[in-house]
């Protein structure tokens, strides 16, 4: 540690004002405080009291809490593979090959999402001025668990920059953001490329192998739709889906462990539970956006159920809980600090919201099978105008109270 | 319900400003605070509510072709849909004029905060679009009083909303050549990508 420590203090007088390569300040820093803690001091005098948690420790712990739902993406993938080609039906089989598999697919789009979005980063830093900060490791490792395993690369390079660029940096970088940065990716994904992040053909990664007979790779939320549409009950039609590969694939157990093809970290609700309680644990992510945002599914859920014209209204509500995206969204996306609403009981409102629009969504709009993340991206645009109102309204509640 | 549906749609899946980007210029110029947005977005929804049905009347029982069989015969077959753009635009600019003198009258402090926007919605795209829509689209009296109002709300919620996000920017730091109307258009376009998820349901 010693000579890190004197290799980089050796060339600090290289990057400092008036060194040769003072433009890239911000690359130094970035790296120094990447493996040394940072050894700001303020120069004002008297009492200062300091949070422990900065930004860098808050990021990686959303870092920390995506890990389960990495690893279990990882596993996931390869065991769809093996699944839709027949090759092994148990769970636990085959378990170094499956990994071996998932990580192939997975770990080259976490690497390019995180050198697209760490250049570009860089490339401001330098230009603008401002410090590398560490919101890119989160952005950088949100993106491939929204994306299919089967996504192209290039593309993943493409909408991670896209993102950077314009959801973050040209609104000064991270903090400043309107719209979350990785929704953002995934949307402009969505609408720029949607043969490749939608449709039934991309969520099983079944490479040169032929699936088994009668295989479909149709999602939960394509299969819930089709059942609505066909007049077919939809816990049926989805306990009948692949029952070539073996029972029950797409049953409220199994889905709920996230057995199932889908986006890369987003299939299993119970890992985005783990990752929510660990955010929840530490402070990073708000509980009641969490708690607000699966209740108004909920609510929304029975509501459908009371108003049902088709057998997909008529879907009982906790399945809104496991099908698609909603958990990882609700627990990754919606409770990113920056883009939500800031104040406690806008907190509430934006959550249920997200709920609410998700189902609605999902329901009604035969263009989007998931709706978690348009709901998202849409409540963003709002949150600002609901924090205004709540200022506004608890202003006006202590104006009341005021006694001149 | 048929109304009602029609009410949803133009909110949210038809909206003004993010399906057919109609009326940027105030909504640009006019989205720096929120009260102020209000002020405007009130004084659209207003407008369109009451120019739309009369725009439709106008349409009924003068422009559209057959429809001055009421005065005769010989007027049966004429056909003054030519006329619609400077006809409507009159209608629109004559009950703007009436809106800013009833403010100024009984809201000097929302006619002080508009100043010269007022006029300005006499020329916003909007208005104009809604009228030239219904009568593209063959509303009923009762549908195009609806399409109004509702058309109007939504460009109240695009615009509220856009200046939430505008005061909220003020602690951002956006590169200097796109401080002012370059992020707003960006802004725009994201919001759009947003209000996509109601593109393509059928109501």
């Amino acid at each position: 540690m010693k000579f890190l420590r004197d290799l980089l203090d050796k060339q600090k007088p290289l990057f400092h004002k008036g060194g040769k390569l003072e433009n890239l300040f911000y690359l130094y820093e970035a790296g120094e405080t990447f493996l040394f803690s940072p050894n700001h001091t303020n120069g004002i005098k008297g009492a200062q009291v300091k949070d422990a948690i900065d930004l860098k420790r808050m990021m990686i712990t959303v870092v920390i809490a995506m890990i389960p739902c990495l690893l279990f993406g990882i596993y996931n993938t390869g065991h769809q593979h093996f699944l839709a080609t027949g090759q092994t039906a148990g769970l636990w089989e085959d378990f170094g090959p499956k990994f071996l598999l998932g990580l192939q697919l997975v770990l080259p789009i976490v690497i390019v999402a995180y050198a697209a979005g760490g250049l570009v980063e860089a490339a401001f830093a330098v230009i603008r001025k401002h410090p590398i900060n560490e919101g890119f490791l989160v952005t950088g490792m949100l993106i491939p668990l929204v994306v299919p395993a089967t996504i192209p690369l290039w593309q993943v390079a493409l909408a991670t920059i896209f993102a950077v660029v314009i959801a973050k940096e040209v609104f000064g970088g991270t903090g400043m953001n309107v719209l979350n940065v990785a929704m953002t990716a995934r949307a402009f994904l969505y609408f720029a490329y949607p043969a490749q992040i939608s449709g039934d053909l991309v969520w099983t990664y079944l490479g040169d192998k032929a699936p088994v007979d009668g295989f479909s790779g149709a999602t939960a939320l394509a299969v819930a739709y089709n059942a609505g549409v066909d007049g077919q009950p939809v816990t049926q039609a989805l306990a009948e889906h692949n029952s070539v590969m073996g029972d029950g694939i797409y049953s409220f157990a199994n889905m709920f462990m996230g057995w199932i093809p889908g986006s890369i970290g987003e299939t299993s609700t119970l890992m985005c539970i783990i990752g929510a309680l660990i955010l929840i644990g530490t402070g990073v992510g708000s509980w009641k956006i969490i708690v607000s945002g699966f209740a108004g599914a909920y609510i929304m859920g029975v509501v459908m159920n009371l108003f049902a014209v088709n057998e997909y209204m008529a879907m009982s509500p906790e399945y809104h809980w496991v099908v698609g995206g909603l958990a990882f969204g609700m627990v990754f996306m919606a409770t990113d600090p920056v883009s939500a609403a800031q104040t406690e009981t806008g907190k509430w409102i934006y959550g249920l919201l997200i709920g609410f629009l998700t189902v609605i969504i999902r329901v009604t709009n035969p263009a989007y099978p998931e709706g978690i993340m348009l709901a998202v991206l849409f409540m963003n645009v709002f949150a600002p105008l609901i924090d205004y109102y709540v200022v506004k309204a608890n202003k006006n509640r202590r104006l009341q109270r005021a006694t001149v | 319900m048929e109304l009602f549906n029609l009410g949803i749609r133009s909110i949210f899946i038809d909206n003004m400003i993010f399906a057919y980007f109609l009326g940027m210029c105030s909504y640009l110029a006019v989205s720096k605070k929120v009260t102020t947005a209000i002020g405007l977005g009130a004084a659209v929804i207003f407008v369109l509510t009451v120019t739309v049905p009369a725009n439709w009347l106008l349409n009924e029982y003068v422009l559209k072709e057959g429809a001055l069989s009421w005065a005769g015969d010989t007027f049966a077959t004429i056909d003054l849909s030519f006329l619609r753009f400077i006809m409507f635009i009159a209608i629109v600019a004559a009950i703007t004029q009436l809106v800013e003198m009833i403010v100024e009258k009984f809201a000097p402090a929302l006619y002080g905060a508009l100043g010269i926007f007022l006029p300005l919605i006499a020329v916003n795209c909007a208005i104009l679009g809604a009228a030239l829509f219904m009568a593209q689209r063959d509303y009923t009296l009762a549908e195009a009083t609806v399409y109004g109002f509702s058309s109007g709300i939504g460009w109240l919620l695009a615009i509220v909303a856009l200046a939430a996000i505008r005061e909220k920017l003020k602690y951002s730091n956006v590169p200097n050549g796109l401080k002012g109307l370059g992020i707003t258009m960006l802004l725009t376009g994201l919001m759009g990508i947003a209000f996509m998820s109601f593109m393509g349901i059928d109501l």
